[in-house]
Order: structure tokens, then sequence, then C-alpha cells
């Protein structure tokens, strides 16, 4: 398994979300994905000033967490910040094992597809992030920046032929380091 | 996206920040590089040469404002943004006035921090096709290797480029290290003739050695002669002779040269048979041929043999105008010749550079550039690297005007302030505003400073 989804929430994770999600991120990202239970809830990422968890924070505190040489995107319930920013949707580290993805400003009341449908989107951002891809200009790749719940629903949920074919490349290149170390 | 390649330094002190701003760039196709504090900003900087700074405004030791007016002294080109947690009106006017480009309070929407970056960078990237363009337009400056943009030295190589042309033989004048042997070889260059090359020295050899140096020997000749040898003049056959020093040429050797100036043939030294060569002669000298003329010291005929097409180089305190461009140009082969990126001068080191009186010509110039790129840490040489004395001011209760005297102890003292405003405002105990309308005044600084002004509106 390359990428481990956990939830990492205050609340009791909202029924299938999790699972949607790893299959969402196994289509759009041809890599195996699966659910796997929380090894405990991040402390000390709440900032009572702003009353936001720093993402940041919960990226360090998955990292030292996670599986060797495996990927993990967590998923939150928290509103999540970066000190200098008003808010982000999730953080990944670019290259690296940790993401995680706030449903906090994602969610929709009336209808929890759309919740999931917007997570899973995020959920590949984020993943395509620990890969090593970019921001990308496609207006429906997965990779566009969304600065809004508008620019979530209006991208799709998959990656643009350029992206998928920088993933590739990178993947290989991982598989080589892999087999030679 | 991710097609922009824009350099940009994040500095803050807390880790975090810096972590999580550098992240949040490079998820936007950034170059991305952090510093801790304004003094490993600006090592960064002076190393790496980052094109757009993100700095926090508030730091302990030298806060955002400083990082801000020692860049824009140093490297006025460079974008830099500031961050701060507290906004005041005071602290905003001051980075603006100081050039910041924006002021960002935190925290900041992402789409505000993202939208400005991508500005920025299709900023930057205008700059660097002007950039680009001033390079280009310094190829219309050019002659070969050498560069101007004085209308004297315009007129020198049109000169110089028609002469090219021809096989006339060309005498040019000019004192030690304007460039003599520069201009005659681009003149060859520009030639076309398929020949070599050829330098030789007058000044350097005693009358026999040049005599047998200039047109070889036969074999016995003279003691020590083991073998026939072929001269300069046979060398350069289909080519170019440089004779450097003309002046200096004894009587005898003053008259061989005229024998062959005019029958385009000579014996070697010990031989009877005439050799007839193709060689086109640009000779040299940095004394006054005519005056030696007059004194009887040189030939007249040869005078007149060798001042076909006569080109006079100025020296360099005669065309200052053109110091930025040949530090442009000397730093670029300096930088190829030692392999490492040498990005230009200060605008302190261009003041120190500007004032100074070049006695050596380009070839000093060179030579205090070389020093400086070799002690020099960073890509830009600042004035201490330069090793030129301080600029000699007017001595005190000389005849000087007030306004002289002021000029040159504002340089002396942005000098000993390493160009750094604040802290020569300080030492001259006036405010910055008042120390800048006087750098303006007195041109102390390169007239990079207008492209320095905010680009906000």
């Amino acid at each position: 398994m390359e990428i481990a989804v956990t939830w990492i929430g205050e609340s009791p994770e909202p029924d299938g979300l999790l699972r949607a999600t790893a299959t969402h991120l196994q289509r759009a990202l041809g890599a195996s994905a699966a659910v796997v239970p929380a090894a405990g809830r991040p402390s000390g990422a709440l900032d009572p000033r702003r009353r936001q968890h720093s993402s940041t924070a919960i990226l360090r505190w998955l990292q030292a967490r996670v599986e060797a040489a495996g990927k993990v995107v967590a998923v939150t319930d928290a509103d999540l910040f970066i000190p200098v920013l008003t808010f982000v949707y999730g953080e990944a580290q670019l290259g690296g094992p940790a993401a995680v993805v706030s449903i906090a400003r994602l969610r929709d009341a009336r209808a929890a597809a759309l919740t999931a449908s917007r997570l899973a989107k995020e959920a590949v951002h984020e993943a395509g992030h620990l890969f090593g891809l970019v921001h990308c200009g496609e207006e429906r790749c997965a990779m566009r920046r969304s600065a809004s719940v508008h620019d979530v629903d209006v991208k799709g949920g998959l990656l643009c032929a350029g992206c998928r074919l920088r993933l590739d490349e990178a993947r290989a290149a991982g598989g080589a380091t892999e087999e030679a170390t | 996206m991710s097609d922009h390649k824009a350099r940009i330094l994040v500095v803050d002190d807390e880790e975090i920040v810096r972590e999580s701003l550098a992240g949040w760039l490079a998820k936007d196709g950034y170059s991305v590089g952090t510093a801790a504090d304004g003094p490993a900003a600006l090592e960064a900087l002076r190393a790496e040469g980052w094109p757009i700074l993100v700095v926090d405004l508030k730091m302990p030791g030298m806060d955002g404002l400083e990082v801000l007016e020692r860049v824009k002294a140093d490297r006025p080109e460079t974008t830099v943004v500031l961050m701060t947690a507290y906004a005041t009106v005071d602290t905003a006017v001051k980075a603006m006035k100081h050039g910041a480009y924006d002021y960002l309070i935190k925290p900041f929407d992402p789409e505000e921090l993202s939208l400005m970056m991508a500005k920025i960078a299709e900023q930057q990237s205008v700059l660097r096709e002007n950039a680009l363009l001033r390079r280009a337009l310094k190829r219309e400056y050019r002659f070969r290797d050498l560069v101007t943009r004085s209308r004297g030295m315009q007129s020198v190589f049109d000169l110089a480029r028609t002469a090219a042309r021809t096989s006339s033989t060309i005498l040019i004048f000019g004192e030690s290290g304007t460039g003599k042997e520069v201009l005659a070889r681009a003149i060859h260059a520009e030639s076309g003739r398929r020949g070599p090359f050829v330098a030789v020295s007058c000044a350097a050899l005693t009358e026999t050695l040049l005599e047998s140096e200039l047109f070889g020997y036969e074999k016995g000749a003279f003691t020590g002669a083991g073998a026939r040898t072929r001269g300069k003049f046979e060398a350069a056959d289909r080519g170019t002779l440089f004779l450097d020093e003309i002046g200096d040429v004894s009587p005898k050797l003053q008259m061989d040269l005229l024998r062959v100036l005019e029958e385009r043939r000579f014996c070697r030294v010990g031989g009877t048979d005439p050799i007839a060569v193709d060689v086109r002669v640009v000779a040299a000298t940095n004394r006054n041929l005519r005056e030696a003329v007059r004194e009887g010291r040189f030939r007249e005929d040869l005078y007149y043999r060798l001042n076909v097409i006569p080109i006079t180089l100025p020296p360099l305190r005669e065309r200052k105008e053109d110091i930025p461009l040949l530090v442009d140009h000397l730093l670029e082969v300096l930088g190829s010749e030692m392999g490492r990126r040498l990005e230009g001068v200060s605008a302190a080191a261009m003041t120190r550079i500007t004032a100074h009186d070049w006695p050596g010509n380009v070839r000093e110039l060179r030579n205090v550039l070389e020093r400086a790129a070799v002690v020099s840490s960073g890509p830009i040489l600042q004035p201490g690297d330069l090793g030129l004395d301080a600029e000699p001011g007017p001595v005190p209760g000389a005849a000087a005007s007030l306004e002289d005297v002021e000029r040159h102890h504002i340089a002396a003292v942005l000098d000993s302030a390493s160009g750094n405003v604040s802290r020569a405002a300080r030492i001259l105990d006036i405010d910055r505003v008042t120390l800048y309308h006087k750098i303006a005044k007195y041109g102390l600084r390169r007239d990079r400073t207008a492209e320095a002004e905010p680009m906000k509106k």
C-alpha cells in the first residue's frame, strides 16, 4: 500500500467518507490506497487565539508516525491554517511523506456526497504534492490551486495529462530508488 | 504556476513560518530558499542573488526595514515584500518609502499571496527581458573586445573598422593600458587577413635581439645561431604584425623597418636573399612621436610611413561615461575566465570606481576588478573588495567650495558605512531623506537608483 488514509478529526469519522476517499485516490493516482486507523490525535496543533489548527504542526506529528517509504493523507474536521495565511484546505510536504486535508470548510450540510467529492479532489491535490507535483494551470486538473469552495467545485478530481505524466515519472524514479536501496 | 521558476527567499526568525511559507510557495512552482535572520538573508543574497525577498518586519537584531534598506542600497532591482502581524500606518509608509514592493499583514489570504507573487514574477521576467535588450544594445557599443558608449571612442571604432579592411599601416597612440594591443587585435580580426596576429614589444629587447627577433637569422650569422630561424615578419606573413612601443626602436632598426615598409621585403640577419612578405603593420606608442621627430630621435620618413592611418585611444579619465559599461564587460570576461558568477559591483563600489582617476587606464581597471573578484565572497563586488584608497578629498582649509567638501565628506561616510544610507545618515546626524536628496544632488550613486523607486501605484 502506497498511501494510508487516516482520520484524525475530533468528532467520529463521517460514515464511509475515508473509504470513498481512498478509492478515489487509487483511481486518480493509480497508487494503492487504504484506510488505516489513526495512531492517536495530534496534540499541540491548536492555536487558541486563532481557534484553528496549525497544519504544519500536524504534518510534523504525522511525519513522526508514518511508516518507512509510505505516504499518509490524514483527514480532519479541524479548521487549518499556516501562520501567515488566514486558512488552508490542506497542506502537504512537497515530495515528502505526510499530508493533511480538512473538511471544515469543504463540508456541505445538505449534501454529504458533495462533501465527499470536494474532499476527494483536495486529497488527490495534497497527495499529488507528496509525489512532487506542483500547482497546475489547467482548469480541470486536481492540481489547480483552490482559493474558495467554488474553485474546488469547478475543478475536476483527476490529474491532467501533463501532471499524470509527471506523476508517473516521479513514481518510476521513486520505485527505482527503493529497489536500489 | 509550474511554468514560472522565479526564485524567492523567505526571511523570518520563526521556523514554522519559514517552513510553511516556503512550502506554500514551492507548491506554486517557485524555487524557494529561507533565511532565519537579516544577516543570513544578506549573505544569501550576496552569494546566490535572490531576485524576490519576502521578509518579516519584526526580527531580533536586524529588523525587516533594515534588511530592506541594505538590499535596496546594494541591489536596487531586488523586489522586497514585508510581512508583519502588527500593522501601523507609520511602518507601512516607511516600508514603501524605502522601496518595498508591498506590505502584507499577517495572516493574509492564500489567494492574495499567490496573486502578488505571480505579479512580481511577471515583472521580474520583464526586467530580465530588459537586461537582455540592454545586452543586445551593448553589442552596438562594441568593436570586438572593446566596448564604449562615448562618442569619441565610437568614432575611433568607425575609423578602425574602415581601416581594418585596407592593408594600410596603422599607428595607434595612447597611454599605457588604454588597449592599444586589444585594438590592434580587433583590427586584425576584422581585416579578414588569413595569416596570424603576431605581437612584438620593441622596448623589451636590445637592438641586436630585436633585429633577429623581427627578421630572423641564417645559420652562423652570429655566435649561437645554430640553425636558420624565421623572424616575426615571416611569421606574420598574410597576417598582422603589431609593433608595440615603436618609439623605443634604435636608429639602425628604424632604418631597417623603413626599408621593409617601403619594399615589403627584407633579408634575415646574416643572409643575402631578400624575402618578400605580405604583412599588415600596426604600430603603437605611448610617446609623442612628432616631438621625437623634432628632437631627431625618430626618423621623420619612418614616422610618415607608419602614420598612414593614425588612431588615438583616449585615456579612461576622458571617457568616464564608459566605466559602468567597461565594468560590466570586464566582469563578464573575468567571470568566464575564473569560472564564477560575477553580477556587478555595488552602488557604493561604483561610486568609488568612478571617482578614481585611473592613471593605468582600462588595464588598471581590469586588475582592480580581478583583485576584487578574487577577494569578494559574493557575486556583487563591494567597495572594500576593490583595494582602492579612499577618494582624496579637498584638504581642509584648501580653496574648495562648500559643496565640494560636502560631496567628498558624504562619499567618504557612505563608503565607510558600506553604502548603508541609514548608518551614514546617523554618522552625519541628518535624516535619511535629506541624505537621499544629497546623494541624488551629487550623483553619488548609479542612475539605477531611479529604477529602485517603489513600483506600487
